[in-house]
């Protein structure tokens, strides 16, 4: 056995000569380095600082929004309602593959043109392949009277802006 | 005529100035004429020899050799058409049109590119079904396959980036689409879609990248696994030969081919047990 065996040979996987030390050394030396230069490579391709629009919106005087009006725009994608309730504002942006939804007047829903879903004007959806309903968007009155609106923060649907 | 020609030909190629370039020298020998592939740079990765019959048109269709053709009329018009491309916003746009309208012969180099693009994906899904049906991805050719999907895998990214570029509405629409379903792999998928935008938009971050990805990148990537890929069919024993018959006849055609192969696949499996 081996605590008796005065002639057994040394473990194979224990015996580290010379060559063997200095293979695993710089194998070990170039594993660091792949590693050190993934991660380097990772976070210089994910930018720090983007130069993208502002998420926050000024949508104007509520005024100009007429009872029952679903008013769309499509440089900032999203529409402003104005029901009994109040105001609020949705997110354009279709939940399934990202397309710009428009407002259809004439069936009284928002739609998808890309792969057909539908939604009401509340954001819920009607039909087609959208996992989630559109996201309401927070919105706050400011100092001027402005109806503002952040696209950055989602709220839960059904709190309306009052006014 | 002639004959002063061939002098003049055989006198140019014994000179020291073409010696000292083609070391294989001059001579019509099989040995000069395999030393000609074997000793150049280019063709050293070909095979030296290839058999008569699988130079006609029915033993390959020549479907890898016009993939590649279409592959290297898109490098030099796409490098043509890198001379009037700015990649950012909106001039991508303007330099699309320019192209189309103003520049000699823009429309013709654009449209070529175009169309090669889509005849290059024509034609690999062409090759890789040949091969396919073939059987010719069967040992020792099987990780020449796989070369061959890493290549499709390549055409296509090539193609969706390239894509992008026009920066027309179905251009960024097709981007965001194409992103939005990158972000539906699980945990990462975001996160793709965030490295390869540059940001949440498809915006001027976005159009850079795919334009270093669309010029500099995939196509590297597809020089060196086109290299690798020819490389292989040297390596795997040439262009794949169907098998002759005993007697002389045309190789055997699919039904009958399938017939040998399924009474191979029994009489395997028996043994076996």
């Amino acid at each position: 056995m081996a605590e008796d065996g005065k002639s057994e040979p040394a473990q194979p996987e224990q015996e580290v000569n010379r060559r063997a030390f200095f293979t695993r050394l710089g194998l070990g030396s170039l594993g660091l380095a792949a590693a050190g230069t993934l991660s380097f490579s990772y976070q210089y391709m994910s930018p720090n600082v983007l130069y993208e629009p502002s998420p926050i919106v000024n949508a104007g005087n509520p005024s100009k929004y007429a009872m029952n009006s679903v008013t769309e725009d499509r440089v900032t994608a999203i529409y402003l309602i104005r029901v009994q309730e109040g105001f609020f504002s949705l997110s354009a942006i279709c939940t399934h593959l990202g397309c710009m939804t428009a407002w259809r007047p004439d069936l009284g829903i928002i739609a998808c043109p890309c792969h057909g879903s539908r939604f009401t004007r509340y954001g819920k959806k009607i039909a087609g392949p959208a996992p989630r309903p559109l996201p309401w968007y927070r919105t706050w009155l400011s100092d001027d009277g402005d109806i503002m609106v952040d696209r950055a923060t989602v709220i839960p649907p059904m709190q309306f802006l009052r006014i | 005529m002639a004959g002063k020609f061939d002098l003049y030909l055989d006198r140019m190629t014994k000179s020291r100035l073409w010696r000292s370039i083609f070391r294989s020298g001059s001579g019509d020998s099989s040995l000069h004429r395999a030393q000609k592939i074997q000793q150049n740079v280019f063709l050293h990765i070909l095979p030296t020899k290839v058999r008569r019959r699988m130079l006609r048109l029915d033993a390959t269709w020549y479907l890898g050799t016009l993939t590649l053709g279409t592959f290297m009329v898109l490098v030099i018009t796409g490098i043509l058409l890198m001379f009037y491309y700015h990649p950012s916003v909106p001039q991508a746009y303007a330099d699309m049109k320019d192209l189309r309208y103003v520049v000699s012969a823009g429309l013709f180099l654009r449209n070529l590119h175009r169309w090669s693009a889509q005849a290059m994906v024509a034609l690999v899904f062409a090759h890789m079904f040949r091969v396919f049906y073939r059987g010719a991805y069967r040992p020792p050719r099987e990780f020449n396959w796989v070369i061959g999907v890493i290549l499709l895998l390549v055409t296509l990214l090539l193609s969706y980036t390239g894509y992008l570029l026009p920066w027309d509405q179905l251009a960024f629409w097709a981007i965001t689409v194409g992103t939005n379903i990158a972000k539906y792999v699980p945990l990462i998928g975001p996160r793709i879609r965030f490295l390869l935008l540059g940001g949440h938009l498809v915006n001027a971050n976005a159009l850079l990248r795919f334009y270093v990805l669309h010029c500099v990148v995939l196509p590297l990537a597809a020089v060196l696994f086109i290299v690798v890929h020819f490389w292989r069919i040297r390596k795997d024993g040439g262009l794949y030969a169907e098998q002759s018959q005993a007697d002389g006849r045309k190789p055997a055609d699919t039904p009958s081919l399938k017939s040998v192969e399924e009474s191979v696949a029994v009489a395997e499996a028996v043994e076996k047990r």
